[in-house]
């Protein structure tokens, strides 16, 4: 991968999608061979290469107890970025959660659940996303702010690798695809 | 970042609480079932009540565990947890914190109520709370390498007991020892140091080896 670049993972169910995205943020211990950021083993930098990156799994890491707020305040707290009220609300409202800000999780839909998974991409300042089935639950438009996202964050000399059945049809041409087999 | 994670899961006790009184009610139900049972022979109900109190508290904290890493589990924020940009050390220690805070310390601050039913003297409840204190953290530390060890698994709740119970064993003797040698007129001070000790040693192990295995459960 270098700056810019788009990788799309596709592949039938049980082809290892997941997998493939597990092992590239550090989950998951690859049986054979070994991942390299900037020719570094990641396993040997630990912590310095969570701070590069931003993986998004299957389930959106939802607390349902705490509201739209505070999921989106924790999870940028624990990732170490200080987030101000004006940041927070301009996030929610790119993915469409205005007014929805003091709302507990759990009675949000699931597409919105993701949507608030989602707010986390608006603020972060990694440089490489791992996205898996990242498009799931969502209605049109939130297809479209997730691929505008995705396209800014190219823009500025990031990069994505996202496993995904639906084509994310980026207007960048960059994009490359990995097809998966059993 | 540490005082996140302990914002966030005290928020989260918070807007549960039901789960945290449950702990608490467990724990004095238990404790004040023995008075009933035995009946008012003050001097036998003394003599057995450093051990009531603190086998109570173990079991009360075992009610709890399950919940330490299961919930961030099920709903993909453990993933996100392990993933953070800091030592898992430090992600396991604010969780352990936040566990002891509303688990063990209102059992700690309870039980010099429940001490009374036992006829103990202020000097000897005295003991009692000093050794709740010093021993409960060591309580959620062990606990917490058996929740994380047991993550995902079926019928977790019956191994963490099996795997957990065994290694409170000191903790249970030394604090149960201590109250056990204040009431006997004697001076309590060297269980003291020996729980503390525990503290410290299971405050700088347990989070290492609650890491790995949560590394591993996670796999």
């Amino acid at each position: 991968m270098t700056p810019g670049s788009f990788l799309q993972v596709t592949g039938a169910n049980g082809s290892g999608k997941t997998s493939l995205l597990r092992i590239l943020c550090g989950l998951l211990t690859p049986s054979e061979g070994r991942i390299n950021w900037e020719g570094a083993n990641i396993r040997s930098l630990g912590e310095d290469y969570f701070t590069q990156i931003t993986y998004f799994g299957h389930r959106p890491g939802v607390k349902d107890e705490l509201t739209t707020v505070e999921n989106l305040r924790v999870a940028a707290g624990l990732s170490g970025i200080a987030l101000s009220k004006q940041k927070t609300a301009e996030a929610l409202e790119r993915v469409g959660l205005a007014g929805r800000e003091s709302v507990p999780a759990r009675l949000l839909s699931e597409g919105q659940r993701r949507r608030v998974s989602l707010a986390r991409l608006a603020i972060c300042s990694t440089r490489l996303w791992l996205l898996d089935e990242v498009l799931t639950a969502l209605d049109k438009t939130g297809v479209a702010f997730v691929r505008s996202l995705i396209e800014e964050h190219l823009a500025d000399g990031g990069m994505a690798i996202v496993a995904t059945h639906q084509d994310l049809e980026l207007s960048r041409g960059l994009a490359k695809r990995l097809e998966l087999t059993t | 970042m540490l005082s996140w994670i302990v914002w966030r899961d005290l928020m989260l006790a918070w807007r549960r609480r039901a789960d945290a009184l449950s702990t608490l009610f467990f724990f004095v139900i238990v404790v004040s079932l023995f008075p009933l049972g035995i009946g008012p022979e003050a001097e036998l109900l003394r003599s057995i009540a450093p051990g009531v109190v603190w086998v109570a508290a173990l079991l009360a904290s075992m009610l709890s565990l399950g919940r330490l890493f299961e919930n961030d589990y099920q709903d993909g924020t453990l993933e996100q947890l392990l993933l953070t940009p800091q030592p898992l050390y430090l992600v396991v220690l604010g969780k352990v914190a936040a566990h002891w805070l509303t688990s063990e310390v209102p059992l700690v601050c309870i039980a010099p109520l429940l001490g009374v039913q036992f006829g103990l003297s202020n000097e000897t409840l005295k003991i009692l709370v000093i050794s709740l204190v010093l021993g409960t953290p060591v309580l959620s530390f062990i606990g917490s390498i058996g929740a994380a060890l047991t993550l995902g698994l079926r019928s977790s709740s019956v191994l963490i007991s099996i795997l957990v119970l065994p290694l409170y064993v000191p903790v249970l003797i030394f604090g149960a020892g201590a109250v056990e040698a204040s009431i006997m007129g004697l001076n309590p001070s060297s269980h003291i140091y020996l729980l503390s000790s525990l503290t410290v040693l299971s405050l700088i192990f347990a989070p290492w080896g609650t890491a790995a295995a949560l590394r591993i459960s996670i796999e």
